[in-house]
This record gives structure tokens, sequence and C-alpha cells, in this order.
């Protein structure tokens, strides 16, 4: 990879409100710029809101919007991730990130793994997606999970052997789990837990980027993180809108993996043996 | 009784521990959703009805750290049989928060229609008042430009100890996922004063009414019991088998079942494709 500056923006969306929040991206993206990120980082659903329910349908965009038009273009420039809701050409509604770099859109990951379950009610609306791959950019080989994608390890596992050295994970992750002294609340220690875990032992960098505010009296706690190959936090924000950014370098990268091999050692034959296994078994 | 007696003391220090807070960060999200909540509608003002008892005192204290004294009124509705210390704490807290306050008396609202319905009980007419009470602080509302804070915690929605569109009503509640012992832990943490703190909690309703002799329970045992049916997700075979008095589980599990009307919007019959709230889901935020 080349050494380039990360960024996430931290940031807090309106609920349904495309054209405003079209506006706090651009003045994000302008932050970014004024910070020296070569890609700004926005969290999941980040041009829509997240507690959508029936709004998905009315927020999703087609990838040729206009509105989108106008973030590519900012692309020329710095690169950037951003999330919003595609409305596919066979009109399904995906929870959807881009990485946009020089005028154009240079990959798309749908959300895989929707939440449907307790606080969640994404699998209701919205279709998942149907594949996990790293992709190339000028930077490198990167590749982006979307929230509850990084609480199935299989899925990084896969980003990981796929080539990438950076692994964007945009989330709308909400805080709950307030019990006992905690000073940290439980959503956030998880996230603290398994992006450490990951970068160390897939030996790569993870840019977690949470968002902030409330919708629905939900409280999105925000903490995002940058951490590098060794699972060190290189750069971790509050609970307020705030840019983080970080250096990520190709040396280091180097240096990590002389000394924790563990790609080098990764047995996908074997992997791929078993799984094949396990899979005959459970569909015969 | 004491329900827990036979369970395990780790079962019970692992409850306890559940329900004690961190009070700084929960006070801070509540705060923030207080403020976000009543902001993005457009509004600047609360209006809280204080009833000097100490989930009011909670909410007020709450919902002054989040939108600053001068946008908070404080309605006092004292009825005649009103334990006169009700006011008084009200007050206190009020003058504390230095938030203005309005004493409404509801004698001469309620008393015309009580005379009219001599034999009305006791619930009939605490009801009565608890949707008196509502009326005013809706009114006051409308008058201030202002949002109706609620002062429901958990506890008592789960067993529906709460009069439907009287003290439960409300358009922003920042107490309703907080079960009444973290009420304490947090009132205490923000600074409630000790004799609202101290005093055993009571509708108000009827002289010398206190909820733990109503509900026959205390809220230690109850909340803990709630906490491991509800946040645990046990079930009563479960929670029978870990030590928890099996009819104390019916008992509560009865009343969590029975109030469940409470707690949701009146039922809708069902005609077209397309019903309000069943496939026709928008959140609540939709267009703020």
């Amino acid at each position: 990879m080349r050494d380039f500056r990360v960024g996430v923006a931290q940031m807090n969306p309106a609920l349904g409100d495309l054209d405003r929040n079209l506006r706090l991206h651009l003045e994000w993206v302008e932050r970014a710029r004024a910070d020296g990120c070569d890609l700004v980082v926005f969290p999941e659903l980040s041009l829509t809101g997240y507690v959508l329910e029936d709004l998905a349908y009315g927020v999703g965009m087609r990838l040729d919007d206009p509105r989108l038009g106008v973030l590519i273009e900012q692309s020329k420039s710095i690169s950037i991730v951003v999330g919003f809701v595609e409305h596919t050409p066979d009109h399904q509604y995906r929870i959807a990130s881009a990485y946009l770099e020089d005028g154009e859109i240079r990959y798309v990951h749908h959300k895989v793994y929707l939440v449907t379950y307790g606080l969640f009610d994404e699998g209701r609306y919205l279709a998942a997606g149907e594949r996990i791959r790293a992709f190339d950019t000028k930077f490198g080989r990167q590749a982006i999970l979307i929230c509850e994608d990084l609480w199935h390890p299989s899925a990084l596992v896969i980003a990981a052997a796929d080539g990438a050295d950076v692994i964007h994970a945009p989330a709308a992750s909400p805080g709950r789990g307030i019990s006992g002294a905690a000073e940290v609340l439980g959503s956030a220690r998880t996230w603290h837990d398994l992006t450490r875990v990951y970068s160390q032992m897939l030996v790569n960098y993870t840019v977690f980027a949470n968002r902030t505010g409330y919708e629905d009296g939900i409280n999105f706690y925000g903490a995002s993180r940058i951490l590098g190959p060794d699972g060190q936090v290189l750069a971790d924000a509050g609970g307020d809108p705030e840019l983080i950014s970080a250096d990520l370098s190709d040396g280091a990268l180097r240096r990590a993996r002389i000394a924790s091999p563990l790609r080098r050692d990764e047995k996908l034959t074997v992997t791929l043996a078993e799984l094949a296994r396990i899979h005959k078994a459970r569909t015969r | 009784m004491n329900p827990f007696a036979r369970a395990r003391p780790e079962l019970v220090e692992e409850l306890d521990r559940w329900l004690t807070l961190d009070h700084e960060l929960a006070a801070q999200m509540l705060i923030g959703f207080v403020r976000n909540q009543v902001g993005k509608v457009g509004f600047e003002r609360a209006v809280i009805a204080l009833s000097g008892g100490i989930d009011s005192a909670l909410s007020a204290v709450l919902t002054t750290r989040a939108l600053g004294p001068e946008n908070v009124t404080a309605v006092m509705m004292p009825y005649r049989s009103s334990n006169p210390d009700s006011l008084g704490h009200a007050r206190l807290l009020a003058d504390g928060l230095g938030i203005d306050s309005q004493i409404i008396e509801i004698t001469d609202l309620v008393e015309p229609y009580f005379s009219r319905n001599p034999a009305m009980s006791n619930l009939r007419r605490g009801n009565v008042m608890a949707r008196t009470r509502m009326t005013l602080v809706y009114d006051m509302s409308a008058r201030n430009d202002a949002l109706v804070i609620g002062t429901s915690n958990k506890t008592e929605l789960l067993l529906g100890y709460g009069t439907l569109h009287g003290d439960m009503a409300s358009a922003v509640n920042p107490l309703g996922d907080l079960y009444k012992s973290q009420v304490f832990m947090l009132a205490a943490a923000v600074g409630v004063p000790d004799p609202i703190l101290q005093k055993p909690p009571s509708a108000d309703l009827w002289e010398g009414q206190t909820d733990e002799e109503e509900l026959g329970l205390t809220y230690r045992d109850v909340d803990r019991l709630l906490v491991l049916l509800v946040d645990r997700r046990f079930n009563l075979g479960e929670a029978a088998a870990a030590g928890v008095d099996r009819d104390y589980i019916s008992q509560i599990l009865g009343k969590v079942r029975t109030n469940q009307f409470k707690r949701r919007p009146p039922v809708i019959a069902k005609l077209s494709d397309r019903t309000i709230e069943r496939e026709f889901r928008y959140p609540r935020d939709w267009g703020v």
C-alpha cells in the first residue's frame, strides 16, 4: 500500500433528510481536506440516518443520483467512503457504503449481515448484500464491511484473505448496557475489543467510523477509532461529532507482518476444505 | 416474605450489580436525550408535573441540565388530602434548581365530580386526579410552547402501576428504561435533596398510601426479579430453579402481562393492506 492519511467524519446525520445530510457531508469533506486527509470515511447510512423503517424506500438512491454525484465530484481531490440506501435496478433496497475516488465510484459494498433482532429491524425493510470483496484503490487494497458484518468473523477472514490492508467499518452502533462502573457502554466495549483483536489477528489497519446523535430515543455513542496492524489505537474519538485522523504507513504494515506472520501462515486450503465438508453435511 | 430467600447469594449479588448504574454515563445520555428530543421538534422549553416524589424530581433535574433552568416549568397540583410534605418537597427541588414553578390546586376541579359520585373507589378518584393533572400539564405545555417531560420508570411501566392517559402521559420520557432502584441511585448521584430520597415512594392519592404497601412488594425485590425475567430473559421455570419464589414470579408475570395494554397505543381493527403501526411504520423522528 501507499502511505496515506485517513480521517473519520464522526458525524450526526439528520434522519431521512438527504439534502441536509449532503450539505453536512460537504462540510465534513472540507474539514478532512483541511486536516490533510487523503480519504475520509463516513458512518453507516451517513446520507440518510439510521432508524429509517418505511423511510428506506423514500431515501433509496440510484448510483447515478445527482446527490451522490456531488460527492463523486468531490472525490477528485479527496477519496470518500459514504453510506446510503442503494435502490438497485431490480428494485431492491440495500444498505450501501461506496468508495469514491478520482471522480468515480471505485466499489460499493452492500451490508451482508442485516441486523434483525434486539432493537434492530433491518431485514424487514432491506435486502442483504451477497458478496464480500477487497478492492484496489490508489492507496492500495482495501475492503468495506458495514457494522453487523464485523460481528461475523468470517466476513473479516474473507476480506483479509482477499488482500485488504485496510478494512473500513462504517457503523451506526447504539449505546446500550450501562450496568456497573462500566465507564464505557457495553456496546462500545464490544467494538473496542473486536476491532483490536481483528486488527491484530488479521494484521491490517481498521477504520471504525461510528456516528453520534439520537434517533427515536436511541443514542449513537461515537467512539470511532483507527487501529494499526498490531491492534494499537492510532486515533480515537469521544461521543460528540469530531474528525479523527491517522497516517497509515506501508512501513508499519510491513514490520507488523514480519513480527506477526499470521497472514503468511493462513491455510486457505484447509479452511476451504473444512468449510466445504461442513457445508456438504449441512445441506445433505 | 423474601422471594429470594432460597436463591444463591451470588445470583442476588449479580442482579444488584446489574442494577448498579454507571450514573455519570447514564445522566449524560439522558440529558443528551432530553436536549435532543425537545430541540429537534423545534421546542426550547419543557414542563413537568412535580409531585414531590423521586421520579419527577429526577426528571426535573435531568431536564433542567438539558435545557437550562430558564426553560423549565414545574407544575405542582396538590389535592386537599395530599400530604403537605409533597408540596414542600416539590418546592424545595424547584427552588434549588431555580426553575419556574406554578401551583394549581385541583381540589376545586375534581370535587364537584366526586360529590356527584360519592361511591367512587380510591382507584377511580386517583385516576380522575391523575388525568386532571395531565390536562393541566398539557394546557401549560400549549401555553408555554413547552413539551411535557415524562416521569414513568421501567418498574411502574412493567407493573402497570400508573394511570393510562394520566401520569403515564408525556411527549418525552427520560426515565422509562430505569428501574425504580436505579431512579434512586441516579437521583442521589445528581443531587436530588435528601428528604425526597429518603421518604417511602407514594402516589399520594390518599392519605398514608405507599407504593410498596399498595403493590404488596418491595421495589428492591421486584426490580431484581424484573431484571432476571426481562433483561436476563429467564423464563418462569428457570427463575424458580434459580431459587426465586414461584408464586411471587407468577404474581409479577401476571401484572406484567395484564398491563401490556398500557404500554401500547390502542389496538386498531385491521381492514386495509396497510394499517398504521402494522405495515405503516415510520420512526417517531420522521421529518424532524
